[in-house]
């Protein structure tokens, strides 16, 4: 029993980072119909920004948690338009052999740099130690991890479902004429888009540092992962890729427990189940 | 321009570079690249003719990779036969797969196709007694030719080998493409609503079309096996399904002669590159990026365009 | 109609080519005239062991050619690298390459045991030699050894012996084992266990993990429900330092189970800190600060190396290279087969500054005292790499798996 609740702990500890990393993706592929393949690469960077802003000027783990999405935003903004942006028109399978080329370059420069280890990344200060639960010993940061994923989720979840902007960003994806005809700059607007989901996977990256190794593989070993999970959620729902990412968390804990051979694979299973009877996803509306 | 394409002429001219070939270039550099060949064409089988992008081929490439290798070491079968018996087992995975992933079209069936070679990466993992694990299949031995008239582990007859399988299977594909079955299938990719309306049974078509495919990965994967005598997980790994997309992105996508270029070109660049592994990496997603933005006919589809264009212009 | 045609011209030729290749030698090197000794450096360089081998093992090596003159008779000799990346793929393909066309003629380091068995098959089909001072596993000279191989350095029966007894000794008799996936990994958890239960303890149970897997979380509360005394960490390098920094995370030691890092490097203290690592047990061949012997190696080595102290692999590359180079000089002929300059290897006894004194058995083996050392306590060092102090010293008979118990077909019985 003890044996249970502590892998569910440490699989809903896994389960933010699916969570976090599947909100980025599901929100660009709902608004904007492309597949980022560069999402994994872009947690990476994530990581290695806040690992640079430590290692050359000195910025902490705290005011990383911003600048580092702010930075790596900024990078996907600039693909966006330089590169994304020429491929709305084609067959969208371009735009995922773009993303997946992309993904390729920014972990190859950063083997290159840094080689395939880790780099070393501390815990904050304030978050080292752990609470002896009785079952287990749970790091403070760790539940530090689960409780932000959680806020910036429902934070994100609450703007786009909830608010003028959301409905706006929406409509936009729905019927970019229409909306454009209301005066409002959509280009911009999908530009955007694509900053938050890039920034999004970024903050899960910062996130990461200090508690897995960051090296330039860190992404791709999570990114085919959350794809499942989006899938498993409906591609295009929001809500659903947030609760699918949790759930496979804790999903995963249990096999652990129960079949620890099977554990790595539970989720592609749960995928092609929902595929077979229920192929829009569980949240997801059907396509 | 297009009908010469499919006569026989280059297709000879082909065969006729292939055979000199291991006489000028180290034969082991021929063998892996005419392996990634006959993956590459059996790939745009799939992408070129159908429209459909599978992201896992790795999976059928790996497997029967292990299945050749096993069946090799394990029950002592001949080279032949067990290539073959792979090439089988891949085709029935090839069914089973297909079955789940057709269902659904597009980005959707690469994102499963990558799924289900994800899950069956894992089980590789986990299965050492049959996959060796992280070890892979170490010693496999290359084997005879006609109960052992012929000794493979030369690499000229080795490399006589694998041509001939390359030939085999590519002769099944073009023949596959230039033929009504071929009609069907692009015509598929261009409108299935059309095609539907017209009385095919498309999903048939396409699952025939992706057994197919994966039959033929899989030989190519096996023949793989027994040219390295060896079989590992960088087999079932995404990254090889990746590999193998671009090889086909840059070759050509639905040009009969372009993977072959393709894969030639990648493979060449990977051994030359090997000292500067990390630079491997960045120019292949380089090449990806470019492909895809300005170079979207790859080398074959461009060459025909600009010889196309030359023709008219002379003929003018 | 035409393309059967065609194919059955091929299927001729490819008749021909046979007997052909069947006509000219059996090597397929080109053994025309050499021009020079290549040494091949194949290891790991930017990733899990790029630091306990890796550029470290290449200096080593070129250290070694030119302590010995930099020439054996008037041929130069060269030293190669290339990074197998701890792929057996990519490492054999790199070893058939640099054997059948570049004309290397000996492969020195590999670091990671799956790699090594591949390349130690393929070095004895091409009659080259292997001198294989990074893997750990024991199948390269029991049911895999091999006339061309010489396993220098450490092994998994010698680490078990080393670390595993003296824990058991020391009151750790209950084990769980936290296991990389992969021929060294297995061999030493193997080799451990057998260790631990002829010792009188019990191994409580295990868990494999994927190399160079990223978050060990859930694999230590494996370890700490099975409330085993000992977790045995039957992995190295990357794979070890993350083990113990997450252990260290959740709290392991306070719950009252200590780690056993069954092959630990300096590298890895180096990269854990003394805060973290004190008091682990560690069994290795080589410490830098051993002797004056050692220490005067060192001295040369770090500068080269971002001044990192030399691990006992990269050690290992030195000492093996320099006897390599001794016992083809000894045997005089310019194009000596492998399996005759192993021999000779065998014949003459060893001696250099890494080992001390040391010879190889007819199983490939090279036997050298080992060492077991403690982890000082930050307050017990005075500076940095001053990282060990001596619990004992190994005798070489001792040290390894005596050559009666040994399943190599090549020891007769």
């Amino acid at each position: 029993m003890q044996a249970l609740f502590s892998q569910l702990l440490v699989g809903l500890i896994n389960g933010s980072f699916y969570a976090l990393l599947s909100l980025g993706l599901a929100i660009i592929f709902g608004l904007l119909n492309v597949i980022n393949f560069a999402h994994g690469a872009l947690y990476t960077c994530g990581a290695f920004a806040a690992w640079l802003l430590l290692e050359y000027a000195g910025v902490g783990y705290w005011p990383s948690l911003v600048l580092a999405p702010l930075l790596v935003g900024l990078l996907g903004v600039a693909i966006e338009r330089t590169m994304l942006r020429r491929l709305y028109r084609v067959d969208p399978l371009y735009g995922l052999l773009l993303t997946f080329g992309m993904a390729l370059i920014i972990q190859g420069a950063f083997s290159l740099r840094f080689g395939w280890s880790g780099q070393p990344y501390q815990i904050p200060a304030a978050l080292q130690g752990a609470m002896d639960l009785g079952f287990m010993v749970l790091p403070y940061y760790r539940a530090w991890v689960v409780v932000f994923s959680v806020a910036v989720c429902a934070v994100v979840w609450f703007q786009i479902e909830r608010t003028r902007l959301g409905a706006l960003l929406r409509a936009a994806t729905e019927n970019p004429t229409l909306v454009r005809a209301f005066g409002v700059n959509v280009p911009r607007m999908i530009t955007l888009t694509y900053g938050l989901g890039v920034a999004l996977a970024a903050v899960a990256g910062v996130l990461a540092a200090p508690i897995y190794p960051v090296r330039p593989m860190m992404g791709a070993e999570q990114i085919i992962v959350v794809f499942a999970v989006v899938v498993i959620g409906g591609m295009g729902s929001i809500f659903g890729s947030i609760v699918s990412g949790f759930a496979l968390g804790l999903v995963e804990g249990v096999t652990k427990v129960v079949y620890p051979q099977g554990s790595n694979t539970v989720v592609f299973v749960l995928m092609a189940l929902v595929l077979i009877f229920r192929p829009a996803g569980l949240f997801g509306k059907a396509a | 321009m297009e009908r010469w394409l499919r006569g026989w002429q280059p297709f000879a001219l082909l065969v006729a570079v292939l055979v000199a070939a291991p006489f000028v270039v180290y034969p082991v550099f021929l063998m892996k690249a005419l392996c990634f060949a006959l993956f590459a064409c059996a790939f745009n089988l799939l992408l070129g003719q159908v429209g459909l992008l599978s992201f896992g081929h790795a999976l059928f490439f790996g497997v029967a990779a292990y299945a050749a290798a096993d069946v090799a070491k394990m029950w002592g079968l001949g080279t032949l036969p067990s290539v073959l018996l792979a090439t089988l087992l891949s085709a029935a995975l090839g069914l089973v797969v297909g079955a789940i992933a057709i269902r659904r079209q597009g980005i959707y069936f690469a994102m499963i196709t990558l799924g289900l070679a994800q899950m069956v990466y894992f089980v590789c993992l986990q299965a050492d007694s049959l996959t060796g694990g992280e070890n892979g299949v170490q010693a496999v031995p290359r084997g005879t030719l006609f109960f052992g008239g012929i000794d493979l582990n030369g690499n000229l007859p080795m490399y006589f080998f694998v041509l001939a399988v390359f030939l085999a299977g590519f002769g099944v594909i073009a023949r596959a493409t230039h033929s009504p079955f071929g009609e069907v299938l692009r015509a598929i990719r261009e409108h299935e609503p059309r095609a539907i309306s017209l009385g095919y049974e498309v999903n048939r078509f396409k699952l025939v079309a992706f057994v197919l495919s994966a039959a033929l990965t899989g030989m190519a994967g096996a023949t793989k096996a027994f040219v390295f005598q060896l079989a590992s997980l960088t087999d079932v790994d995404w990254q090889t399904s990746g590999e193998v997309v671009l090889m086909t992105l840059l070759g050509g996508m639905g040009r009969t002669y372009g993977p072959i270029f393709g894969a030639f070109l990648i493979v060449a660049l990977e051994s030359y590159l090997a000292d500067f592994g990390g630079w491997v990496a960045v120019l292949r997603g380089v090449i990806f990026v470019v492909c895809v933005l300005a170079f979207r006919q790859g080398i074959a589809g461009t060459a025909v365009a600009a010889f196309k264009r030359g023709v008219v212009g002379a003929k003018k | 109609m035409k393309r059967f045609g065609v194919l059955m011209v091929v299927v001729a030729l490819a008749a021909v080519g046979c007997k052909k290749e069947e006509a000219t030698s059996a090597t397929t090197a080109p053994a025309a005239a050499k021009k020079s000794v290549k040494i091949g450096v194949l290891t790991d360089m930017s990733g899990l062991y790029a630091d306990l081998a890796g550029p470290g093992s290449v200096e080593a090596a070129k250290m070694a050619v030119e302590d010995f003159g930099g020439k054996l008779g008037d041929l130069p000799i060269e030293v190669v690298s290339a990074d197998h990346q701890n792929k057996p793929d990519i490492g054999s393909n790199l070893a058939r390459q640099w054997m059948e066309v570049d004309g290397v003629d000996v492969i020195v380091d590999v670091p990671t045991s799956s790699v090594a068995l591949a390349v130690s098959e393929l070095v004895k089909q091409k009659d080259k030699v292997f001198l294989a001072s990074g893997p750990g596993s024991t199948d390269l000279t029991g049911k895999a050894c091999s006339p061309n191989t010489v396993h220098w350095a450490y092994d998994t029966y010698a680490l078990a012996n080393g670390t595993g007894k003296a824990v058991v000794q020391a009151g750790g008799d209950t084990w769980f084992f936290l296991t990389a996936d992969y021929a060294f990994g297995q061999a030493l958890e193997r080799d451990t266990s057998a260790v631990v239960t002829a010792s009188g303890g019990k191994v409580l149970g295990t868990v494999k993990h994927p190399l160079n897997a990223p978050d060990f979380s859930s694999f230590l509360l494996q370890a700490q429900a099975s409330k085993a005394k000992i977790i045995g960490l039957a992995n190295a390098g990357g794979d070890t330092i993350n083990a113990i920094k997450a252990a260290h995370e959740f709290g392991i030691a306070k719950g009252g189970q200590k780690l056993a890092g069954l092959l630990v490097f300096i590298t890895d203290i180096h990269a854990l800190g003394l805060e973290t690592a004190q008091g682990l047990n560690l069994t290795t061949a080589y410490y830098w600060d051993r002797d004056d012997q050692t220490r005067a190696f060192a001295k040369r080595f770090a500068p080269k190396v971002k001044d990192h102290m030399p691990t006992m692999v990269q050690g290992g590359v030195y000492a093996s290279v320099l006897h390599y180079l001794k016992a083809r000089q000894a045997l005089g002929a310019a194009n000596a087969s492998g399996a005759a300059i192993v021999a000779k290897m065998r014949e003459l006894p060893s001696q250099d500054p890494i080992f001390g004194a040391g010879s190889i058995r007819i199983d490939g083996r090279h036997v050298h005292k080992m060492y077991l050392y403690e982890v000082k306590a930050p307050a017990e060092s005075k500076g940095p790499w001053d990282y060990y102090k001596l619990v004992r010293e190994i005798p070489a008979e001792e040290a390894f798996l005596p050559l009666d118990k040994s399943v190599c077909p090549l020891v007769k019985k």
